[in-house]
This record gives C-alpha cells, structure tokens and sequence, in this order.
C-alpha cells in the first residue's frame, strides 16, 4: 500500500541538503525543503536509490529489536541466499549457520526452498491463457509498487504468487509443527536485504495479513554474526539445507527467475532499467515475450542496500555455491514432499489494484487547466535542471507550483531576472536563497559535498 | 490542450516519442489504463506506419474534456486501397522493414481495434491522412 506508512527515514542533523537523492529518485519523490530532504510516501516506491545516492549516510531504515526474538520457543530466522554470499569466502555455510545460531536463532531456513513448489506454481500461470503476457515477476516489491503507481495499466500482468520468503515461511511452520511446535510459539524474522522488502513484509500487497513477525536488517544480523562467527570446525548443519537447491540459490540473482520460465524470458536489474523498459512495455513495443524479471537493484537482490558485502563478488560466491548443490527437481522428488499441493495453494495473492499516483487531481478540466499552466511556467524556466529551487528538474518545479508547493522565486535564475529588472531587491533575493537552503549554506564549510579529495 | 509532434520517415530509432509524451499526459489527467493504453497503442502503430512508409509526417493531439482526437498526416506514397491495407496481415512492408520486426499488416487492423473511430484519407503519390478519437470513461 503506497503511503500507508514509512519504512525509511532522513536524520535532519545528518542531512546536508545536496540534492543528490532528489536527483536520483525514479518517481521524483524528494523535494529540498529548508535545506533538507523530504520524501513524499505516496509517491515513494521504497527502491533505496536515495540511501545508495546520499553522501552523509542521512536515510535510515526502520528495524525491529533483534531482543524481541526472546520472547519466542521457536525462533526461526528467514534470509534470502544472498545472505550467505556477501560473508568472506573463508567462512563455510557451516560457520555461519552456527553464528546465527549463536546470535540466537533456533531454526535457520534459507527462504528459497522448497523451489520446485515455486516454479511449478509460477507456471501454472504462466500455463493459464487468461494470464496477460509478458506476465511480470512480483518478486521485487519495488517493482510491484513502480507499477501500481507508475503503470497501472500493466498491473493486471503481474504474476499472482507470493515470494519466497512467504513460501520458507509456509514451509518453516509446517516443519516445526512436525516437530511439535504450536504456531504461537513459533516466531518468524525476515533478514531483509532491502527497505521494499521491509515494507512488503510489514504491510503486504495482495495478502490479508503479514505471515512474518518480525524484521531484521540485513546488515545489522551481519555485524551481529560477525562478532561470533567460529574460525574453527563447527557442528555440520547441512539437514537444514537438504530442501536447498541450486536454482533456489541463484533465484534472487539476475536472471534467476527468467532463466526458468516461458519461451522467451527477459530479466532486468536496477529501477531506471525497469522504469525505461515498462515505458516501452506499456506502449505495447515489446512483442511476443513471455516472462520478465524485473528488480529495482543493479545485481538484482546482491545489490540490496542493507547487504554488507561487494555486490559483485556477492554474486560469485553465490554462482560457485549453487554448482555444489541439486537440482531442485531432484530434490523435489528425493524428499517427496506431502505437503506441496497445500503450499502451492499458499502462495496464490489477491489480486493487486493498480494505485496511480501521477495524476494533476481527479477532475479532469482543473487538471488540464493546471498542466497547460505548467506548460506555460516550463517556458519561462532555464531548463538546465539545476535543483537549486528544491526540485529534481524544472517540469518538477513547474508541476510543484502549480500545485502550491512551490513559488516562482524558487527558481534562481528568474530571481536573478527580476532583479536585474528591478522587479525584486537584490536583499529580497538573497533572502529568498537563504530561507530555501538555511543560512549554513552560505557558511565556508569545508564538509560540503564536493569537499577536498572527494572528486575523480 | 494541444500537442504536436514531428515525425521523420525511416527514422526507427525515434519512433514512440509522441506516444509516450501523449501517455504521460493522459496518466496527469487521470484517464483511465485501460483507455490510455489503447490510445497509445494506436499511435504507436501510427507512428510506425509513418516511419516505415512515408518521408515525413506530423502529429497532432487534442485533447479536451472527455475525448483526445489524434490526427497523423505524412507526405508519402499513400495507400492504393484501404480496405485490403484494413485485413489483417495484409502488409506491404519492405523486407528491410519486416526484418526490424515492424511491417507485420497488423499496423491498420490495430489502429481499428484500438480506437473508438478512426478515418483515414489517403491520395497515391502525395500522402495519408488519419484521424482517430478515443473517447475519455
């Protein structure tokens, strides 16, 4: 639900107003606002640009208190594969499985097994001839959320299945209860790797209710399992990974999804690659595809913002691992699974509304009066697209005053014109700049943005 | 509020720039998906035709309160007789074209299906005149 709440945040006293998150937002979300960032949420798809973009390290993400897992018997942590790939290659699976044990987790599953549940399951839609082609992935919720606000009329193609982490926290559950566990003593934490899949898990799109109780940031569990991770042999925890398989290893990797559906497949990594794509995609320009993968981060889940390690050498390590393990065909048949119908019938989402939020307002004769005005303001702009009025370029700034967010003198260079015209005073102007940007501004600060030895 | 866009024969590289300007208006305006989908479906193929077919043409796109009236006029060789040019796959696309993936003779019947009306004019040897109205749910 776009809006409906924030999962990230901006720390004012680290905040130095440099522009650079507004500049890198995909759905023009951020405004300077008295020198200081502002996210609007109802635009914001919650792809992390503005983390990667930012200087001073200002955003932050929203997370639980790892102490609250105490309160359960079981204590089950979830985490994509991409989890074991960021760690130092000396570490074995083994090592690091034991330091989450020790941070103190009871039950440790890798969210993306059992996978055949999930293949099988994707291609029965894909089966289906009702289902719009190219039907897209719903696993980047960045993605899911860029389409209900940005495409909605390409909502329809998204594939109705849950994600992975819905389908190990199904399966966790069923297995604890195997072993005697009753559901309230169960306690289910997501190691996320990003702040879309925070808000995915916290207010999901097309489920009733979240199944997860709790988040842990990924970066924060790293530096908790580095500080007890064992250099030395540890106990061998490999039973909890038989239902691991070598494409639920490689699933959140870039082409890990597309490489196994439909004739013709195509997979896309990083959120402006995604928003140039759908443009084509809407306009019908892409013919006869059958799949797409789409993730907002450059290397898919290995480029996640709260992931510690290289994204590239992320990914090798996890390419490397996945040869070691089977099939998840093999496995599928190996383990012989009883309660994969049931799972598979798990994974089906509500439907997913389109929740356009572009638009100049619902009447459509005040909108039109308001774009032709903007177009008029447009003219009148530099069109260098320079920020320092707040906004990330001047269609932005246009649009903001005409919807009273923003005012002419906001933009510098026709300021300078009307002083230079004897429209304004030159004081008067200089105030104007002050009050946009704060009075530090203006102060010899050898912090700024672009400081000393930070360049090329 | 009009908007007018020039378009320049064989150029496939700038195809589906006034389609995706006209989208992004109609998202502001709050039309619907579904319709504006089918807007800019058919000035895609529209476009299409002009690029693939013709040296030059221009578009035009009024949009008011409940309807966008697009007209497409090129200079080029016109079409000989619409009705066939109407069925489907009926193409008369050079191989050059079709190798694209363009010229496939669904360019007119998709206009058709994608429109609430569509005209068109067209004189051999000077050019082609469309003219097509989407009405606003």
């Amino acid at each position: 639900m776009i809006g409906d709440s924030k999962y990230h945040s901006l720390d004012p006293s680290k905040c130095i107003g440099c522009t650079h998150c507004m500049k890198s937002c995909p759905t023009e979300a951020i405004r300077v606002v008295n020198g200081l960032a502002v996210i609007d949420h109802e635009r914001c798809v919650y792809c992390g640009q503005c983390h990667r973009a930012c200087p001073t390290h200002a955003f932050y993400v929203e997370q639980d208190d790892l102490a609250m897992i105490r309160s359960f018997k079981y204590r089950v942590i979830l985490f994509p594969s991409i989890m074991i790939g960021q760690f130092p290659g000396k570490y074995s699976e083994d090592q690091i499985y034991d330091g989450l044990k020790k941070v103190g987790f009871t039950h440790i599953y890798e969210v993306e097994q059992p996978m055949q549940v999930m293949i099988d399951s994707i291609n029965e839609v894909l089966a289906d001839k009702e289902t719009p082609k190219p039907a897209i992935s719903i696993y980047c919720p960045a993605i899911v959320r860029l389409i209900q606000g940005r495409y909605p009329s390409l909502t329809e193609n998204l594939i109705l299945r849950k994600a992975p982490h819905n389908l190990a926290a199904h399966f966790a559950i069923e297995q604890l209860r195997l072993e005697g566990a009753l559901r309230e003593e169960i306690g289910l934490f997501y190691a996320t790797p990003c702040i879309a899949k925070i808000a995915a898990v916290k207010s999901p799109v097309g489920e009733s209710e979240s199944i997860v109780d709790g988040i842990v940031n990924m970066n924060q569990l790293y530096n908790e399992v580095m500080k007890v991770i064992s250099d030395h042999e540890v106990d061998d925890h490999s039973v909890q990974r038989k239902n691991l398989s070598a494409e639920g290893i490689n699933w959140s990797l870039t082409r890990g999804e597309s490489c196994h559906f439909g004739s013709r497949s195509i997979a896309i990594d990083g959120i402006h690659n995604a928003v140039r794509f759908l443009e084509r995609l809407e306009n019908d320009q892409v013919k006869g595809i059958d799949f797409i993968e789409m993730r907002a981060c450059d290397q898919s889940c290995a480029g996640g913002i709260l992931l510690t390690g290289n994204r590239f050498m992320t990914v090798e390590r996890l390419e490397r691992r996945a040869k070691r393990y089977p099939s998840a065909k093999e496995i599928h048949q190996e383990n012989n699974l009883e309660k994969a119908q049931e799972l598979k019938r798990k994974l089906i989402l509500d439907p997913i509304m389109p929740k356009p939020h572009f638009a100049f307002g619902k009447d459509r004769v005040k909108a039109m009066e308001k774009m032709d005005k903007a177009q008029r303001i447009v003219c009148f702009l530099p069109g260098i697209d320079c920020g320092a009025c707040g906004a990330p370029n001047c269609h932005a700034l246009a649009e903001d005053m005409v919807n009273n967010k923003a005012k002419m003198s906001d933009c510098i260079f026709l300021q300078q014109k009307w002083v230079d015209e004897g429209r304004i005073h030159a004081r008067k102007a200089f105030l104007n700049i002050q009050k946009k940007w704060g009075a530090d501004r203006f102060k010899a600060d050898c912090n700024k943005r672009g400081r000393r030895n930070e360049g090329f | 509020m009009k908007l007018t866009f020039n378009i320049q024969g064989g150029d496939f590289t700038h195809a589906g720039k006034p389609s995706s300007e006209v989208k992004k208006v109609l998202k502001q305006l709050n039309v619907d998906g579904k319709t504006v989908k089918n807007i800019v479906i058919a000035l895609y193929e529209a476009e299409v035709n002009v690029v693939a077919h013709a040296w030059k043409g221009t578009v035009l796109a009024e949009i008011d309160e409940n309807k966008i009236t697009i007209f497409v006029e090129d200079d080029g060789p016109g079409i000989p007789d619409i009705e066939l040019a109407m069925q489907a796959g009926y193409s008369t696309a050079s191989k050059q074209v079709r190798d694209m993936g363009f010229g496939a003779g669904m360019g007119l019947p998709n206009m058709k299906k994608n429109t609430d009306e569509l005209l068109i004019e067209s004189e051999v040897g000077k050019g082609t005149k469309v003219k097509m109205v989407n009405y606003f749910k």
